[in-house]
C-alpha cells in the first residue's frame, strides 16, 4: 500500500521496494486461508453425540442385539416382523407369553399368534424364557428409538467449505508457484537495476574471455564421448531390462469390481476369517471366490451398512455402500420386500486379479492347511484393503526366494516324520526349508 | 592357403572361345531378372494405390499397434455359483460310479468329474463282472462330447419340441395299429428296460421286440440255451485254467463280450514254477494268438476240423503240422483235467455246443451264473432285415442300433426309407437316423439313468454324471411318457430296486455309491418272441474250391464302429499291426506272393500297400488296403468291421471301408474272392521295425529254463570291460557318473510284466485322457509325429520264435553271412511269435536327454521323475535325438485351436474333457510321460493334509491304474514293505537297455512262455 503513496515521480530504486513488499502480503492471506481451512477441518470433527437415552432403553439395546438383532429389525422387515413401537401393537401380557414361548400359544391357537405365524410360512420364533418381564420391558422400552437421521446432512452452515483436500492442495501449490515466479522476476530486476547502476556510475564491468563452450568440449573429448556412451548405453539396458522384466508382472493391478467390495469391512472392521468365505483355500488348489449363497449367510439380515459406514464410504471413497449391497441383491435374486429368492439371477463377473499362467501349478492348500502360510503372507494387508490390488509380484523368481526361506512345517505331520529325520541328518539342519525338501524342482510347479 | 586348383563347371569351359562360358562369366543369372516387365507396366504401377510412403505408414502403425497390444495384459473374468452345489469344491475331483452297456461294451466304471465336467474313466475295483474297462470305454468320455451329437428330437428333419415328437409318434402309433412294427434294439441286458418294452409292447400289440447285436454271438448263445434252458453266454474264469485250448477265439479281444484278459494274465504269471499253458488255432492275427505259447494258423474250415479232433474226433485230415498240435493239445487237455479248457469263436451251433460239450466238468467255465450282455438272435434279425426290404415289415423303431449301416442288405436302406413308420433313437445323426422319419436325440450313458444285469445275479447302476448336455431323452423315460407311467426312469428304477435291497440289508443309494451290488432276485427277463435257432451254418463248412475264406473280426480300437468320430481312438494304433485310421484286408506273405500284393516302406519310413477288390458273391468291396500279416493263415484273410462309416462322422475320421457288407448271415466267416487292382494306400502305420534282430529289447525264456537254470543264463545284467575285467554295467565302476542319494523320500518306479501285459492298449487311451496328448491325425501320424506317450511296441520273430533269432544272430560271423543274414532277419516269419513292450519315458537316473538340453528345461527330480519344464524348452530336439528309447514327443504344430488339426482341441465341447491339472502344450515344445506327477504330488499332498503315512498302493500314474491285467505296476521303492520294491528284486526283472547305462526308473519283468509238452 505504501507504493501507492509514493508520487509519480519514484525512483526506480523505489520502484523496486514496492515489490519487496509484496510477498509479506501475500503471505498474509495465505495464512488467512490455512485458517479458514483448520477451522473448518476442526468443526467437521466434533460431530455431535446422540443424547444418551434413559438407562432401561440401554439396557434393552444389549439385550436387542444379543437376542433378537439376529432376526429382527428395528424399522424393516427380515425373518421376523419390524419391531419398531411393537408395544403399541400387541398387548405388553401378550408380548410376555409369545416372547418366552410362541409355539405354544400358536398350539393353542391364540388367533394373533396363528396370524403372526402363517404370515412367515410357519417360521418358529426362538423361545426365550430366560427373560425377564423386566428385560422385555426394556427391550420393548428400546424399540421405541427414533430411527436416527443420516448425519449427512448435519453442519449446514459449513457447506461453503467442502473438506476437499485434493482442491485445497492444489490452491496452496499454486500459489506457491506464484511466489516463486515473483523472485525469479525479482532477481532479474535487481540484476538490470545495478547493471544500470554501474553503467550510470562508470564501472565497467569486466568481461570474462569467452571459453569454448561446455557441450563443444565435450564433444571434442574422444575420451569422455566414449566413457559417456557407454555409460549412457549400460544406463539405458539397465532400464530397457527393468521396464522389460515389468511386462506382464501385475503387481498393484486393482481393477474395478462389478460389485465394489470392501475387503476393509468385511476382513478388517469385521475380521471375518479368510476362510469363511474362502473355504476351498484349505482342501483345493483354489482359493475359490465365495458363491453368492455365502455372501447371503449374513446379508440376508443385513441389507444396509451402519450410517457412519455409509457415510465414510460417500466421502472417502466415493462409493454407496447401500446401493452395492443392493448389486448382491439383484444378482443373487433376492427381494428384499418379501424375504424371498425370486430365481431370477444373474452371476456377478468379478474380474480376476491374480492371474497365474496356465503352465504354473500352484495349490493353495498345500500352503494354506499343510505350511500354514498366513494369507497376508502373499496377499498382503487385505483387512486394509478398500478395493483389493495385487500385492505380490507372482513372479516366479519370488515363489523361489520364499521356498528357499520358508522353514517347512513338519510339527504334528505324521507325513514328514521320517523324511523330516533323513534329510536333517543329511544337510546336518534342525529345520528343513521347503528348498531342501526339493520344492525347488521344475516338476513340482510345471507339468 | 588358396588353392590354386581350377574347379571345372563343364566340358565347354575346356572350349576358349565358348560363347557360353563367356556370357556365363559375365552374367550372375543364367536368365534375365524379369524386372523389365514388371516395372516398364505402367498401368500396373499407377492403378496400385498404395504409395511407398503409404506403405511406410502401415507397416509403422501395425507394429506401433502390435507392440503397444502386447503390452496390455487381458481382463480376465471369473464367474462363480450363484449358489454352490455342495459337493462340487472348485479343483477338487468328484468321483462317480456308473457303467457302460452301449450293445457291445459292457463295463463297470468310475467317472471322474472336475467342476461337474466328467474328463476320465477309470476301473471301479468293486466291480464283480469279469468285463473290462478297455480302451474304447476309456474313449467313451470324449464320444460325449462329440460335436456330431443330435441336440434335439427332430421330425421330417424339423426340430421339434418333446411335447410335439411326443404327439406325432402317438399319432404315428395309432395309424400303425395292426400293422407289424419292428422293435430293434441293441442288448440293454437291464431288467428294467425290459420291463418297460413289455409294458410298451402290452399296450401296442402290433409292435414286436428284436434285439440285434451288431456283432453277433448269437450261435453261442444258442448252443448254451440248448444246453442249459436260459439264454445266455457262459462265462470263463481262466485264472483257474492250466491249460487253454482256442479255436478261432480271441478271447483277450472281442470274443463273445470281452474282458477275459484280467483272469488270463493271473495264471500266466509264473507262480511257483507253474503258469497256464495256452494254445491257438486261429486264421487271422489276434492279441489271443500274439499271447500265445503254440500258435498254429489254420483257416476257418480247418479250425472246424481242429474242434472235432479236439473234442473226440481224429485228427488225420488235417495237415501234418497241424494234426500234431492238435494231438499234443489233446494230451494236454487230457492231462489238465478239469483246469483245462476249450473255446471256440466259429459261428456255428454245432462247434459251440462241442466246446461245451467239451467244458462239461471245467472249473473255468461257469454256466450257473451266465453273461447276459448279448442277447440277439440273428434268425430273428435276418428276419427283419428281408421283411423291412421286402415291405412286410411296416414301421420300425431303432435303439441304439444302426442297422442301416451294420445290415449286410443292400435293399434294406432302400426298404426303410419306404417304411410307413420309421423312428430312430440315436446320439447322432448317423446312417439310420438321417434316413428316419423321427428321429429321438438320446443321452450319452455319462448322462442317463440305468440298471444293467451283465451276468446273472451282478448288477450295475448306471448314473448321469453331468446334466445332458443337449436336449435329449433317453429311450426308458420315452417309454414310460408312451406308456402313460408319470415317473421318471429314476424314480422306476429307484422303486424297482428299493425293495430289493432293503431285503438284502443295503440300500438303494448304497448300490448306486458302488455301481453294483449282487442280488439273486428273478428279473423280467429280455422279452423277444424267438423260438427259431439260428441256421448260419452254410459257407462255413464247405471248403472254398476257390478264393479266401474271410474272418471278420472287430479292432481293438473300433469294436463295433459306433464310437467311429472318436478321435482318440482313430489315431490308437491296431496292437498288432500298429496301423492307425484304417482297415484293411489281412493276407499272408505267400497269399500276397501269389497275388502280386506288396507292403513297402517309402523314404520317410511310412508304410504303402495295394489295394484288391474283394469280391463275395454279387456283393464287391471297392480298393481294400492290403496289410501283409504275418501269422495270416494262408488260404485265409481278415477283414475288420466298424470301419466306413460316413454319416454324423466328421470328414477326418471317416476312414476304411464298411465290411459289414461282407457280413452275410451275421456270420464272421465268407468266402471271398480277391483282385489286385491298381493304387497305393498310404498307411499309417507307427512301426517301422518289426523284427528284433536278435537283440536284447524284450528278454524272454521258457517256463522250463525259469524254473531249472540260473538266472545269470537267461536274465544276465549286461557287463562291461574295465582295465580288461569284465564289469556288470550297474556297478559304480562302471559309472561315469557321481551317483546322486536317492534313499530319502520318495523314489517312484514303474515295473511292467510282460507276462500279464496282453497289448489291449487301455493304458494308451488313459494316458491321452489324463494327460492331455494330442491327436495329430493320419497325415502327421504318418510322418511319425504321434503324440502317444506311452506306445505298446510289437514285435515278431523272424525265424520261429524268439530264441532261434538269437541263435542266428550269435551263428553269425563274416560279411557275407552277416549282409545277407542280418537282411533275412528284418523280415518276420511266417508264423512268428509275437511279443508286447509298453514303453514310456524311462525316467532314467542318469538320462541322457537332461545333459544335452542347452536351457535346462528337462532335469530330474530326487523322486526319480525326469521333468519336463515346457514353458522352458525351447525346441532344439537334441534330448529327442539323445533319448536312447525314442519316446520324447516334439510339437510339431499348435494342436489346440487350430483348424488344421479339428479334432476334439478344437472345439469349446471336446475341450471340456481337458484335464485341467495338465497344461496343453504349444507348438515348439518337446512332451513326454511324466510318471503322472500330478497324480503322484495330489497324494502327497493329500497325505501331508491329512497328516499321515502314505500306504503302499496309494501311488497311482494313469497307466497304472487303468492296467486291467495288473501288468503295470507303479510305486515308491524308498518303501521297502511295498510290492514295487519287491518287483525290483524280482530274477525277471530287467531294464530296458540296461547296458547303455541310463539306471531306468522303468523296469520290465521278462517274458516267460510255457513250452512244456504233456
Amino acid at each position: 500500500m505504501r507504493a501507492k503513496l509514493m508520487d509519480n515521480n519514484i525512483t526506480d530504486f523505489m520502484e523496486k521496494v514496492s515489490y519487496r513488499n509484496l510477498p509479506s502480503q501475500l503471505s498474509l492471506v495465505l495464512l488467512a486461508f490455512l485458517l479458514t481451512f483448520s477451522i473448518a477441518q476442526s468443526t467437521y470433527a466434533t460431530t455431535t453425540v446422540l443424547p444418551t437415552q434413559a438407562i432401561d432403553t440401554a439396557a434393552g439395546e444389549a439385550l436387542f442385539k444379543a437376542n433378537c438383532a439376529a432376526c429382527h429389525k428395528l424399522y424393516k422387515k427380515a425373518t421376523g416382523p419390524l419391531l419398531y413401537e411393537v408395544g403399541d401393537k400387541y398387548d405388553r401380557e401378550w408380548l410376555y407369553t409369545w416372547i418366552r414361548n410362541s409355539t405354544e400359544m400358536v398350539k393353542s391357537g391364540d388367533a394373533q399368534a396363528v396370524a403372526i405365524y402363517e404370515e412367515y410360512n410357519g417360521a418358529v420364533m426362538t423361545a426365550f424364557p430366560q427373560l425377564t418381564n423386566e428385560d422385555i420391558d426394556n427391550i420393548i422400552a428400546y424399540t421405541y428409538t427414533e430411527k436416527k437421521a443420516p448425519p449427512v446432512p448435519a453442519g449446514g452452515d459449513l457447506t461453503t467449505a467442502p473438506p476437499n483436500d485434493g482442491l485445497s492442495n492444489n490452491i496452496i501449490l499454486s500459489i506457491l508457484a506464484l511466489v516463486f515466479f515473483m523472485l525469479v522476476i525479482m532477481l532479474f530486476l535487481v540484476n538490470k537495476t545495478l547493471r544500470r547502476f554501474a553503467e550510470a556510475q562508470g564501472v565497467t564491468i569486466e568481461e570474462r574471455p569467452k571459453r569454448m563452450p561446455l557441450w563443444k568440449a565435450f564433444a571434442e573429448n574422444q575420451f569422455l564421448m566414449l566413457v559417456s556412451s557407454i555409460f549412457l548405453l549400460l544406463a539405458a539396458g539397465y532400464f530397457a531390462y527393468g521396464w522389460m522384466m515389468q511386462v506382464g508382472v501385475d503387481e498393484g493391478y486393482a481393477p474395478v469390481q462389478p460389485i465394489h467390495y470392501s475387503h476393509r469391512i468385511h476382513a478388517g472392521d469385521n475380521q471375518i476369517d479368510c476362510n469363511y468365505c474362502h473355504s476351498s483355500a484349505r482342501k483345493s488348489k483354489h482359493s475359490g471366490i465365495p458363491s453368492l449363497n455365502v455372501c447371503m449367510n449374513c446379508h440376508k439380515n443385513i441389507g444396509e451398512v451402519a450410517a457412519e459406514t455409509q457415510l465414510e464410504g460417500e466421502q472417502e471413497f466415493g462409493v454407496d455402500y447401500n446401493a452395492e449391497i443392493q448389486k448382491l441383491y439383484a444378482a443373487v435374486g433376492w427381494d428384499e420386500e418379501n424375504q424371498v429368492y425370486t430365481g431370477d439371477t444373474a452371476p456377478v463377473k468379478w474380474v480376476r486379479l491374480h492371474n497365474l499362467p496356465d503352465f504354473a501349478y500352484f495349490n493353495h492348500s498345500q500352503h494354506v492347511t499343510v505350511a500354514g502360510v498366513e494369507c497376508q503372507t502373499c496377499h498382503g494387508p487385505v483387512e486394509e484393503m478398500e478395493i483389493m490390488y495385487q500385492y505380490s509380484p507372482l513372479t516366479m523368481g519370488w515363489c523361489i526366494n520364499c521356498h528357499r526361506e520358508t522353514n517347512v512345517k513338519v510339527a504334528d505331520n505324521e507325513y514328514y516324520e521320517k523324511i523330516h529325520e533323513e534329510l536333517s541328518k543329511k544337510y546336518g539342519v534342525d529345520k528343513l526349508t521347503a528348498a531342501q525338501m526339493g520344492g525347488l524342482e521344475c516338476g513340482k510347479c510345471h507339468y | 592357403m588358396a588353392s590354386n586348383k581350377k574347379y571345372w563347371k563343364s566340358v565347354e569351359e575346356l572350349n576358349e572361345n565358348s560363347s557360353i562360358v563367356e556370357s556365363l562369366q559375365q552374367n550372375e543369372f543364367v536368365e534375365p531378372i524379369p524386372t523389365d516387365e514388371f516395372l516398364g507396366d505402367q498401368e500396373t504401377l499407377e492403378s496400385s494405390s498404395t504409395s511407398r510412403r503409404d506403405f511406410l505408414k502401415y507397416v509403422g502403425f501395425t507394429t506401433a499397434a502390435a507392440s503397444l497390444a502386447a503390452c496390455e495384459g487381458p481382463v480376465i473374468k471369473s464367474i462363480p455359483y450363484v449358489v454352490a452345489p455342495d459337493e462340487i469344491v472348485p479343483g477338487v475331483a468328484n468321483y462317480y460310479a456308473s457303467s457302460i452297456a452301449d450293445g457291445f461294451d459292457f463295463a463297470n466304471v468310475l467317472v471322474k468329474t472336475r467342476e461337474g465336467r466328467p474328463i476320465k474313466i477309470e476301473r471301479n475295483d468293486l466291480s464283480t463282472f469279469g468285463g473290462s474297462v478297455n480302451a474304447r470305454v476309456h474313449a467313451s468320455v470324449l464320444s460325449m462330447y462329440d460335436t456330431k451329437r443330435l441336440q434335439g428330437p427332430t421330425v421330417g428333419g424339423e426340430d421339434v419340441s418333446w411335447e410335439e415328437f411326443d404327439i406325432a409318434v402317438s399319432q404315428k402309433m395309432e395309424a400303425m395299429a395292426g400293422k407289424d412294427v419292428v422293435l430293434l434294439t441293441q442288448t440293454f441286458a437291464s431288467p428294467s428296460t425290459s420291463q418297460l418294452i413289455a409294458d410298451f409292447t402290452a399296450k401296442y400289440p402290433n409292435v414286436r421286440h428284436v434285439i440285434y447285436d451288431t456283432v453277433s454271438s448269437s450261435e453261442a448263445l444258442d448252443a448254451f440255451e440248448a444246453k442249459f434252458g436260459t439264454r445266455g453266454l457262459a462265462d470263463y474264469d481262466f485264472s483257474k485254467a492250466k491249460v487253454i485250448v482256442s479255436v478261432g477265439a480271441d478271447f483277450i479281444g472281442d470274443w463273445q463280450g470281452g474282458g477275459y484278459e484280467a483272469s488270463y494274465a493271473q495264471g500266466r504269471i509264473p507262480k511257483n514254477g507253474k503258469m497256464s499253458k495256452h494254445i491257438q488255432f486261429e486264421a487271422n492275427m489276434t492279441l489271443s494268438g500274439a499271447n500265445a505259447d503254440v500258435r498254429v494258423p489254420a483257416t476257418p474250415s480247418q479250425q472246424m476240423e481242429i474242434l472235432k479232433a479236439l473234442t473226440g474226433g481224429s485228427a488225420s485230415g488235417l495237415p501234418e503240422n497241424i494234426a500234431e498240435a492238435v494231438n499234443k493239445a489233446k494230451a494236454q487237455l487230457k492231462k489238465a483235467g478239469s483246469n483245462g479248457v476249450v473255446i471256440t469263436g466259429l459261428p456255428n451251433v454245432a462247434a459251440q455246443t462241442m466246446a461245451l460239450d467239451c467244458n462239461e466238468g471245467s472249473e473255468v467255465m461257469d454256466t450257473e451264473k451266465p453273461r447276459m450282455t448279448a442277447m440277439g438272435n440273428t434268425a430273428d434279425v435276418a428276419n427283419v432285415m428281408n421283411g423291412v426290404a421286402n415291405g412286410s415289415v411296416k414301421g420300425m423303431i431303432t435303439v441304439g442300433v444302426n442297422p442301416v449301416y451294420s445290415f449286410p442288405s443292400a435293399a434294406f436302406a432302400e426298404g426303410y426309407q419306404n417304411l410307413e413308420m420309421s423312428l430312430a433313437f440315436a446320439m447322432k445323426a448317423d446312417e439310420t437316423a438321417s434316413l428316419a422319419q423321427m428321429v429321438a436325440a438320446t443321452p450319452h450313458y455319462l448322462e442317463a439313468w440305468g440298471d444293467v444285469q451283465m451276468k446273472k445275479g451282478s448288477f450295475s447302476i448306471t448314473q448321469p454324471t453331468i446334466r445332458p448336455l443337449f436336449n435329449t431323452r433317453q429311450f426308458q423315460d420315452a417309454l414310460l411318457k408312451w406308456t402313460d407311467n408319470p415317473s421318471s426312469y429314476y424314480d422306476y428304477i429307484k422303486e424297482t430296486w428299493t425293495p430289493v435291497l432293503a431285503g438284502s440289508g443295503t440300500s438303494f443309494n448304497k448300490a448306486v455309491q458302488d455301481g453294483v451290488f449282487e442280488s439273486d432276485a428273478e428279473v423280467a427277463a429280455e422279452a423277444t418272441a424267438n423260438t427259431e435257432t439260428s441256421t448260419s451254418n452254410g459257407a462255413l463248412l464247405t471248403t472254398a474250391q476257390s478264393g479266401y475264406q474271410l474272418t471278420l473280426y472287430t479292432k481293438t480300437a473300433m469294436g463295433d464302429g459306433q464310437q467311429a468320430n472318436n478321435p482318440w481312438l482313430q489315431e490308437m494304433p491296431d496292437p498288432i499291426s500298429r496301423a492307425s485310421w484304417d482297415n484293411y484286408i489281412t493276407v499272408s506273405a505267400a497269399d500276397a506272393a501269389e497275388l502280386g500284393l506288396e507292403n513297402y516302406n517309402v523314404a520317410n519310413g511310412a508304410l504303402n500297400g495295394s489295394y484288391v477288390n474283394v469280391t463275395m458273391g454279387d456283393v464287391v468291396i471297392e480298393k481294400v488296403p492290403v496289410l501283409i500279416q504275418p501269422g495270416q493263415a494262408k488260404g485265409s484273410v481278415g477283414l475288420a468291421l466298424g470301419y466306413g462309416r460316413t454319416d454324423a462322422v466328421q470328414s477326418e475320421m471317416q476312414t476304411g471301408v464298411n465290411a459289414y457288407a461282407l457280413y452275410n448271415n451275421f456270420s464272421t466267416v465268407q468266402n471271398v474272392q480277391l483282385e489286385k487292382v491298381s493304387g497305393t494306400h498310404e498307411f499309417a502305420c507307427i512301426q517301422l521295425h518289426n523284427t528284433m534282430m536278435g537283440r536284447d529289447i524284450i528278454r524272454e525264456t521258457t517256463l522250463e529254463i525259469f524254473n531249472t537254470k540260473d538266472v545269470h543264463d537267461w536274465n544276465p545284467v549286461p557287463e562291461v570291460s574295465k582295465d580288461h575285467i569284465e564289469i556288470p554295467v550297474t556297478s559304480p565302476d562302471a559309472d561315469l557318473w557321481d551317483e546322486f542319494d536317492r534313499s530319502i523320500g520318495h523314489h517312484f518306479n514303474l515295473s511292467i510284466d510282460l507276462n500279464a501285459c496282453t497289448g489291449c492298449g487301455a493304458c494308451v487311451i488313459a494316458c491321452h485322457a489324463e494327460n492331455n496328448v494330442p491327436v495329430v491325425g493320419k497325415t502327421e501320424v504318418r510322418r511319425s509325429r504321434d503324440m502317444h506317450w506311452l506306445r505298446i511296441d510289437r514285435y515278431y520273430s523272424s525265424e520261429a520264435s524268439f530264441d532261434a533269432d538269437n541263435e542266428k544272430k550269435e551263428n553269425i560271423s563274416g560279411l557275407g553271412s552277416s549282409l545277407s543274414e542280418f537282411a533275412e532277419m528284418e523280415v518276420a516269419s511266417a508264423n512268428p511269435q509275437v511279443a508286447f513292450q509298453p514303453v514310456m519315458c524311462q525316467h532314467c537316473n542318469h538320462a541322457p536327454c537332461e545333459t544335452v538340453c542347452p536351457v535346462a528345461a528337462t532335469s530330474h527330480g530326487r523322486q526319480g521323475q525326469n521333468h519336463m519344464a515346457y514353458n522352458r524348452c525351447v525346441g532344439t530336439r537334441y534330448c529327442a535325438n539323445n533319448c536312447p528309447y525314442k519316446v520324447r514327443r516334439f510339437n510339431w504344430f499348435l494342436y489346440a485351436e487350430n483348424e488344421e488339426f479339428d479334432y476334439n482341441m478344437n472345439n469349446d465341447l471336446g475341450r471340456m474333457v481337458l484335464n485341467p491339472d495338465v497344461v496343453v502344450r504349444s507348438r515348439g515344445v518337446m512332451e513326454k510321460c511324466s510318471m503322472c506327477i500330478q497324480m503322484t504330488q495330489k497324494t502327497i499332498l493329500d497325505a501331508k493334509r491329512d497328516g499321515r503315512a502314505i500306504k503302499d498302493g496309494e501311488f497311482k500314474t494313469a497307466c497304472s491304474a487303468a492296467c486291467e491285467t495288473g501288468a503295470i505296476k507303479f510305486g515308491d521303492v524308498n518303501d521297502h514293505d511295498s510290492e514295487i520294491f519287491e518287483m525290483t528284486k524280482d530274477k525277471r526283472m530287467y531294464h530296458l537297455l540296461e547296458a547303455v547305462g541310463t539306471k531306468p526308473n522303468v523296469m520290465y519283468q521278462a517274458k516267460v512262455r510255457n513250452t512244456n509238452e504233456a
